[in-house]
C-alpha cells in the first residue's frame, strides 16, 4: 500500500498543480466578473442604464411646439403640417435646453426644398416633385412657396 | 469614396465594405487543423497499435503542442480590444461556438496535449534531472515535479494513464476541430458557410494537413540528424495521408455537387464567384495543385513499386502540395466567404497588407513561430530514443 | 461534513454553469434601482416602414448620424437607404444602389416610364428576436434588452467581428475610432426618455414609425393589421421586428 502510494506521488503533485490552476481561476473570476453581469440575461445589466444615458441631439417636435405655439398656429392646414421642426431646422436640444445658447438653422434658398422635392423615379409618384432646370428660374423657392404653408 | 469603391462590384450593403476577417483568421483554422491532424496520428501508434508510425509518435506530439501554443495568437492579434479576451473565460456567452472554443481549447492543451507529453517524457526528465547539472537540473527537476521516481510500478502507472489520456484525446482532438468547422457551418447568414458538412470537412482536412506536416517533419529531422528516416514508417504514413486525403476530398465533392445541384438563392452568385475571384485559388491551387495533383502522387506509391528514393521524393513532393492546398481550403473558406454581399447582387475584395497590423509580414512570423517553439522543445525534451 | 459530502460540494463548485453562477452573484448584488416611470417589461419596440411613403430624400441617415454619433465617414451606417431599379419587373435581377447610405440623396439615375419598377427602402437592425448576432456573441457584448431592442454594451465588446459575420442584413459594422462593434440601437437613450427615434423624428412623410408591441393602444397594431406586411428575409428565422408594408419580392 505504502509502495503504490509512492508511485502515485508525482500523479498527485500534477492533479494538485491542476486543482491550484482551477482554484485560481475562480478567484480570479469572482474578482473580475462585474456584479450586475447576468441580471437580465448573459449581459451586463448596467449597460442599459449607459447606453440610455447617452444624450439627445434631437429635441423631438413636441419640445419645440411647447414655445413656439404660434408655429404650430400659422402651419394648420398646410401641407407641411406633417413636417416635423428638426427635419428642416436641424437638431434643437441644445436649443431647447438653453434657447439663448444657439439658435437652430433658418435655411433658405433651393437645396433643402430639393432634398425631397427634386425629380425622382423612384419617389412615389403621387408626391409633389420638380425638375429644378424647367421651375422657378433658380430662385428661393420660398417666393412663392411660403416655407411653412408652401401651397401655390 | 471612390477608393474604397475600387474593387467592388455590383451593389453590396453599404457595411460590407470592410472585410471582416483578415489572412490571420485563415491562419486560425489552419493552424488547429495542424494540431489535431499530428495528434490523432500521434494516437494511431498509442491505441490501434499502428507499430510502423512509431518514430514519429513524440515528435507528432511535439509538434502539435507547438502548433496549439501558437493557435490563439493570430484570433489575438486580430481583436480590437486584445486585453479583453479574458472576458471569454470569466463570462462565456454558452450559445456561442466561440466561447465555448476557449475551453475546448484550454481542455486540449491542457489536460490532454501537456499531460500526455508529461506522463510520456516523465522518464526522460527525470534522467536529465539526474544528469545535468546547476540551472538546467532545477529546470529538469521542476518539469518533474519534483519527483525522482521512475520505479518500473510509477512508469507503469504513467503509460496507462497516458493510454486513457490518448483514448479521450482523439474524440478531443475531433471536438476541437469539428467545432472550427462549426464556427463557420453555423452561420446560417452566409451560404458559403452555412453547411452541416462544414465540421467534417474540417476535421478531415485536419487530419490530411497533420499528417502531412508530421511527414515533412519527420524527413526533415531526419535529415538534419543524418539518419536515413524509417521507411516501412514514411510508407504507412504515405497510406493514412492517401486515405485520409480521399475521404476528405470525397466530402467536398459531396458538398460541390450537393450546392450545384440544389442550386438553392446563393448558388447563382457562388458560382459566378468560384468562376472568377476565387477560380484560383479555390479551382487551381485548392482543388488542382493542392488536392488532385498529391493524391495522384500517393496514389502512384502505391501502385508503382519504386525505389527508396523515388519514394522520399514523391512524399516530400506531395506533403508539400497537400499543406499549400490545406491552406488554400481554409483561405476560401474564410476569406471566400466574403467577397459576396450577403444581398446577392455583388462582390467585393481582399486587400491585404504587408507589414500592417494584420497583413502578411504578421502572418508569416506566426507560421514561422510554431517552429522556432519546436526546435526549443525539440531541444529541452529531445523526442529521439537513443538507439 | 463527512469526505463524500465535501466532493459533492467540491464538484458543485467547479461544474456550476458560469451562467448559474453570476446569477447567483447578482441576487447577492441587490437589485440597483432602474429608471424612473420607464418599466423594461412593459415595452417591446419594434418599427413600422411603408415604403411606398419614402421618397429618399436621406433625412433619416442624417439625423442617425447626427443623433448617435456615427462616423461620418461613408460606409459606416446605422441605417441607410436602398435604391432598387427593377428593369421588367424581373424580380430575380434587381438593380440596386445606396451612394453613401443615401446620406446625400439619390441623383435621378434611371429614366422615367422605361418598363421598370423603382422605389426606396430604407434600412436599419431588425431589433430581432432571435438575434443571430447575439447568439454568436462570445462574451455577451451584444444583447436583446428585456425592452426587446438589440443592444451593443461598448464596454465589454472584444471587437472579433464574429456577430458582423452572422447578421444577415449588414447590419454591423466596426467602428474605427473604438475598435468595438456598432449598430443601430432603436436610438435607446431616445426611447427611454419617451421620445421616438431619430430617423422617425426626421423622416418627413410618416414612412418609418417606431412602435411598442406591448402597447394596445400603438397605431403599429392596426398597421400590422391592415396591411400586407413581411419582414427582411423571412427565411432567415431571425424573429425580425421591423416591418414593411409594400416589399417587393426583388429586395434582398
Amino acid at each position: 500500500m505504502r509502495q503504490s502510494l509512492k508511485d502515485r506521488e508525482h500523479l498527485l503533485r500534477m492533479l494538485a498543480l491542476l486543482v491550484a490552476a482551477i482554484a485560481v481561476f475562480l478567484f480570479v473570476r469572482s474578482i473580475a466578473v462585474p456584479k450586475d453581469y447576468g441580471r437580465f440575461g448573459p449581459f451586463r445589466a448596467s449597460a442599459l442604464d449607459d447606453i440610455a444615458a447617452m444624450p439627445v441631439v434631437f429635441a423631438g417636435h413636441s419640445a419645440c411646439e411647447e414655445c413656439h405655439s404660434d408655429v404650430v398656429e400659422a402651419r394648420q392646414g398646410s401641407k407641411h403640417t406633417q413636417i416635423h421642426c428638426e427635419i428642416c431646422h436641424g437638431p434643437a436640444a441644445a436649443h431647447a435646453a438653453d434657447p439663448t445658447a444657439s439658435k437652430p438653422a433658418r435655411p433658405d434658398g433651393r437645396e433643402l426644398c430639393l432634398n425631397c422635392h427634386v425629380i425622382n423615379v423612384a419617389r412615389p409618384a403621387d408626391f409633389p416633385q420638380i425638375n429644378p432646370r424647367e421651375h422657378g428660374d433658380e430662385g428661393p423657392c420660398t417666393a412663392c412657396h411660403p416655407h411653412h404653408h408652401p401651397e401655390p | 469614396m471612390e477608393p474604397l469603391l475600387h474593387g467592388v462590384q455590383g451593389f453590396i450593403y453599404p457595411n460590407e465594405i470592410e472585410l471582416q476577417w483578415s489572412i490571420l483568421i485563415v491562419l486560425y483554422p489552419f493552424i488547429t487543423g495542424l494540431v489535431a491532424g499530428a495528434f490523432i496520428l500521434a494516437s494511431l501508434e498509442r491505441v490501434f497499435n499502428v507499430r510502423a508510425v512509431k518514430p514519429t509518435y513524440r515528435l507528432a506530439l511535439l509538434t502539435a503542442l507547438a502548433f496549439l501554443l501558437i493557435a490563439p495568437l493570430p484570433l489575438q492579434l486580430h481583436l480590437g480590444h486584445p486585453e479583453r479576451s479574458l472576458e471569454m473565460f470569466l463570462t462565456p456567452h454558452t450559445t456561442s461556438a466561440m466561447a465555448m472554443f476557449g475551453f475546448m481549447y484550454l481542455w486540449y492543451l491542457l489536460i490532454v496535449l501537456v499531460l500526455e507529453i508529461w506522463l510520456d517524457f516523465r522518464r526522460d526528465i527525470v534522467m536529465m534531472a539526474r544528469e545535468k547539472t546547476g540551472a538546467a537540473r532545477l529546470f529538469y527537476r521542476v518539469l518533474a515535479l519534483g519527483s525522482d521516481n521512475i520505479s518500473a510500478e510509477s512508469l507503469k502507472l504513467d503509460d496507462k494513464l497516458g493510454r486513457f489520456l490518448t483514448f479521450i484525446g482523439i474524440p478531443s482532438a475531433f471536438l476541437l476541430h469539428g467545432y472550427v468547422g462549426f464556427i463557420f457551418g453555423s452561420i446560417k447568414a452566409n451560404p458559403w458557410w452555412s453547411t452541416p458538412l462544414m465540421p467534417i470537412v474540417f476535421l478531415f482536412s485536419a487530419m490530411v494537413s497533420g499528417i502531412a506536416l508530421v511527414m515533412l517533419m519527420y524527413m526533415l529531422t531526419s535529415w538534419f540528424r543524418n539518419r536515413p528516416p524509417d521507411m516501412d514508417c514514411l510508407d504507412t504514413i504515405g497510406r493514412y495521408l492517401l486515405y485520409a486525403f480521399i475521404i476528405d476530398f470525397g466530402l467536398e465533392m459531396v458538398d460541390l455537387l450537393h450546392r450545384i445541384y440544389e442550386s438553392d438563392e446563393s448558388f447563382r452568385t457562388l458560382d459566378f464567384m468560384v468562376r472568377t475571384h476565387l477560380y484560383t485559388s479555390h479551382i487551381l491551387i485548392q482543388i488542382i495543385l493542392g488536392t488532385i495533383l498529391p493524391i495522384g502522387l500517393l496514389a502512384v506509391v502505391q501502385l508503382v513499386q519504386l525505389q527508396e528514393s523515388a519514394r522520399r521524393t514523391l512524399y516530400a513532393i506531395a506533403g508539400s502540395l497537400t499543406l499549400i492546398g490545406i491552406f488554400a481550403m481554409r483561405w476560401n473558406v474564410v476569406i471566400g466567404g466574403q467577397l459576396f454581399s450577403k444581398s446577392f447582387l455583388g462582390y467585393t475584395t481582399y486587400k491585404m497588407g504587408f507589414a500592417t497590423r494584420e497583413g502578411v509580414l504578421p502572418a508569416l512570423v506566426l507560421m514561422a513561430l510554431p517552429f522556432v517553439i519546436l526546435w526549443i522543445l525539440v531541444k529541452i525534451l529531445p523526442p529521439w530514443r537513443e538507439e | 461534513m463527512d469526505r463524500r459530502d465535501f466532493l459533492l460540494k467540491g464538484g458543485k463548485l467547479i461544474w456550476l454553469t458560469g451562467s448559474a453562477m453570476v446569477a447567483w452573484e447578482a441576487v447577492l448584488a441587490g437589485e440597483p434601482e432602474t429608471a424612473p416611470n420607464y418599466k423594461l417589461t412593459d415595452h417591446w419596440w419594434a418599427m413600422a416602414i411603408d415604403i411606398g411613403l419614402c421618397i429618399g430624400c436621406g433625412s433619416c441617415v442624417r439625423a442617425c448620424k447626427e443623433e448617435n454619433g456615427v462616423i461620418k465617414e461613408p460606409f459606416f451606417f446605422r441605417t441607410w437607404v436602398e435604391r432598387y431599379h427593377v428593369p421588367h419587373g424581373d424580380i430575380e435581377r434587381p438593380e440596386v444602389d445606396s451612394p453613401n447610405g443615401g446620406y446625400d440623396g439619390f441623383p435621378e439615375k434611371y429614366p422615367p416610364q422605361d418598363g421598370s419598377k423603382n422605389f426606396f427602402v430604407p434600412k436599419l437592425c431588425n431589433q430581432c428576436a432571435h438575434s443571430p448576432c447575439v447568439q454568436v456573441c462570445p462574451v455577451g457584448a451584444t444583447f436583446e434588452s428585456p425592452d426587446g431592442v438589440v443592444l451593443v454594451d461598448k464596454e465589454y465588446c472584444l471587437g472579433c467581428r464574429y456577430c458582423v459575420q452572422a447578421c444577415p442584413y449588414g447590419c454591423r459594422y466596426i467602428d474605427p475610432r473604438s475598435g468595438t462593434v456598432d449598430k443601430c440601437s432603436l436610438c435607446y437613450h431616445r426611447i427611454r426618455r419617451g421620445l421616438t427615434t431619430a430617423c422617425c423624428e426626421a423622416c418627413p412623410t410618416g414612412a418609418r414609425r417606431l412602435g411598442d408591441l406591448k402597447d394596445p393602444n400603438d397605431p403599429i397594431h392596426e398597421f400590422l393589421r391592415d396591411r400586407r406586411v413581411q419582414v427582411l428575409k423571412p427565411q432567415m428565422a431571425t424573429g425580425a421586428k421591423v416591418y414593411y408594408c409594400d416589399l417587393d419580392g426583388s429586395v434582398r
